[in-house]
């Protein structure tokens, strides 16, 4: 099988050939190119190069068009922080509560900012065809605004002005929902719709089903291909079986949640992606390394309906090529189906 | 858990101001609100803290009850009053990264609780922070970060802090810390707080060392 069928057959509820894992690698391509994080993910030419360097490295099932999380406030305006050993952060929030209702939604498509996402995506597609996955990636209108107006000033918008909560929604639902199809026009797989506030670790159940829950339906409808909802390390059990109806297909799990529960709580309606603890991770042994990949598969690999990765949605540029090496050897130790206990 | 706490918890949770407020003033301890801050609101804090290390409460109702606690409080009790006699010089900053909420929750919570806490808001520069420590002549420094490679650099600045021979304990708290249990005795760090409830039996066990 390639990757493409291995990660399909799983997607579909049936066994592969072996399990499928995704190490979603993002500043490890700067590493590999010898450039520096900024200069690194100023081009789509160089996250072309350094995703393809890093699949064939380590073998993994897909190819991760993601450049860092604030690109998406970038084409708002906003100002992107780069660090020298982690991963972009967005800069002083741009919007406040009174300058919501004039928010416009920048043209995705078109926008200068998104352009090199554009780029790297089409270049991977001529090398991928149809064997290697093209993972896209857009942050979920609703946990955007923690970049574009504070963490702080975003809860009490939710909890104390649905009005204008709902316009701010109206903007990012059309601008996530066009950057999403953007990326799956120029040749990108499927989409992983970030949504780590819609997690009961962030937000009461009650209030994900008002807010977060429907932001999500109404996008993910618009997003023309498959999706996959991540919720960046963040727990999901007591919203899983809410997922199904946002329309998405597979959702990234944390660590600190049992997978074979979550396993049963999917009921075959979605695909598990997780969830080896990427933090802990920078200090593991090569034994402990393998140990972990083998208890993800033991727990959540029967039936397919799972891709190993790590939990953050993110390797952190700290996890040392050996690690990651040790997951592939680990992969070929103990992903071959059927899985033996 | 006493009456006052169990109700003050629900008010809480369910953001309802006047219950909470008719709690403080109403209810047993009324009398004596600073008594009322420390026989009900940090009780509660602390167990709405617990909850979410727990997966019982959301973030963003830890945030908000804070909230609510230190509008209140604030509203009963004046400034002045508010402030503990003999507690420690403590400061609070967000080290590198800019992901400020887990600072607010810890002030707010401090805050409600009758800590006076200089916030030093987001600082890169090692230098700078020395100078503010020796300045305000900080005994214990918390530092919240969202991001790995923040968590790292804390080394260097707890190493800075060793070097200049300041007496300041460093407690450390954040996600990184949450996902890997042994990364503050790593970095150096005198203490690490899981969640914004640890901090106050935290800072009663360090002031003893300052």
């Amino acid at each position: 099988m390639n990757a493409m069928q291995r990660v399909l057959t799983s997607l579909s509820q049936q066994e592969p050939d072996r399990v499928p894992y995704f190490l979603l690698l993002t500043l490890h391509g700067a590493k590999e190119l010898g450039l520096g994080i900024e200069e690194y993910f100023s081009k789509g030419e160089n996250v072309y190069e350094g995703q393809i360097r890093l699949q064939k490295k380590y073998g993994h099932d897909c190819y991760y068009s993601f450049f860092y999380a604030p690109i998406e406030v970038e084409a708002f305006g906003a100002e992107v922080i780069y660090s020298e050993d982690g991963p972009p952060n967005s800069g002083t929030p741009f919007l406040r509560k009174d300058t919501i209702a004039s928010l416009t939604t920048p043209d995705a498509q078109n926008s200068p900012v998104l352009q090199k996402v554009y780029e790297a995506t089409r270049l991977l597609k001529v090398d991928a065809k149809d064997e290697i996955p093209i993972i896209g990636v857009v942050m979920s209108p609703f946990s955007l605004p923690v970049m574009q107006m504070g963490f702080e000033a975003y809860l009490d918008l939710i909890y104390n002005d649905r009005a204008l909560f709902e316009k701010l929604m109206e903007v990012n639902i059309e601008f996530c929902s066009n950057f999403a199809n953007a990326q799956l026009e120029a040749g990108a797989t499927a989409i992983t719709y970030f949504d780590p506030i819609s997690s009961p670790t962030i937000i009461p159940k009650e209030l994900y089903l008002e807010t977060g829950f429907k932001v999500a339906q109404k996008t993910i409808s618009q997003i023309k291909g498959p999706t996959a909802t991540h919720f960046a390390s963040s727990n999901v059990a007591p919203i899983m079986a809410n997922l199904p109806q946002t329309g998405t297909a597979v959702v990234g799990v944390s660590t600190f949640e049992d997978l074979g529960e979550l396993k049963s709580l999917a009921k075959q309606k979605l695909t598990l992606l997780g969830n080896l603890n990427a933090i802990e991770m920078r200090h593991w042994s090569i034994e402990e390394t393998k140990q972990a990949v083998k208890e993800a598969i033991k727990k959540g690999a029967k039936g397919g309906g799972f891709i190993l990765a790590e939990n953050h949605g993110e390797i952190p540029y700290a996890i040392k090529d050996e690690t990651l090496l040790a997951i592939k050897e680990a992969i070929e130790a103990y992903g071959y189906y059927p899985i033996k206990n | 858990m006493s009456v006052d706490i169990e109700a003050f918890e629900e008010a809480l949770l369910a953001l309802n101001r006047v219950d909470v407020k008719h709690i403080l003033t109403q209810g047993e301890h009324s009398n004596n609100l600073f008594e009322a801050v420390e026989a009900v609101v940090i009780p509660t804090m602390e167990s709405i803290g617990k909850k979410w290390e727990k997966g019982e409460v959301a973030l963003s109702q830890v945030y908000m009850s804070g909230k609510i606690c230190e509008e209140i409080v604030g509203e009963l009790i004046p400034i002045e009053t508010q402030k503990r006699a003999n507690h420690p010089n403590i400061a609070i900053l967000v080290y590198r990264d800019f992901h400020m909420l887990g600072k607010r929750i810890v002030h707010t919570f401090l805050r409600a609780s009758g800590y006076a806490v200089i916030d030093y808001g987001h600082q890169e520069s090692i230098e700078e922070i020395i100078s503010y420590l020796k300045r305000d002549k900080v005994e214990i420094l918390l530092i919240s970060v969202l991001m790995l490679n923040s968590a790292l650099h804390i080394k260097k600045l707890i190493d800075a802090i060793h070097e200049a021979k300041l007496p300041t304990k460093v407690v450390v708290g954040g996600a990184p810390f949450r996902f890997d249990a042994t990364l503050h005795q790593e970095i150096g760090a005198d203490a690490l707080g899981r969640s914004a409830s640890d901090v106050i039996g935290i800072i009663e066990e360090l002031k003893a060392t300052v």
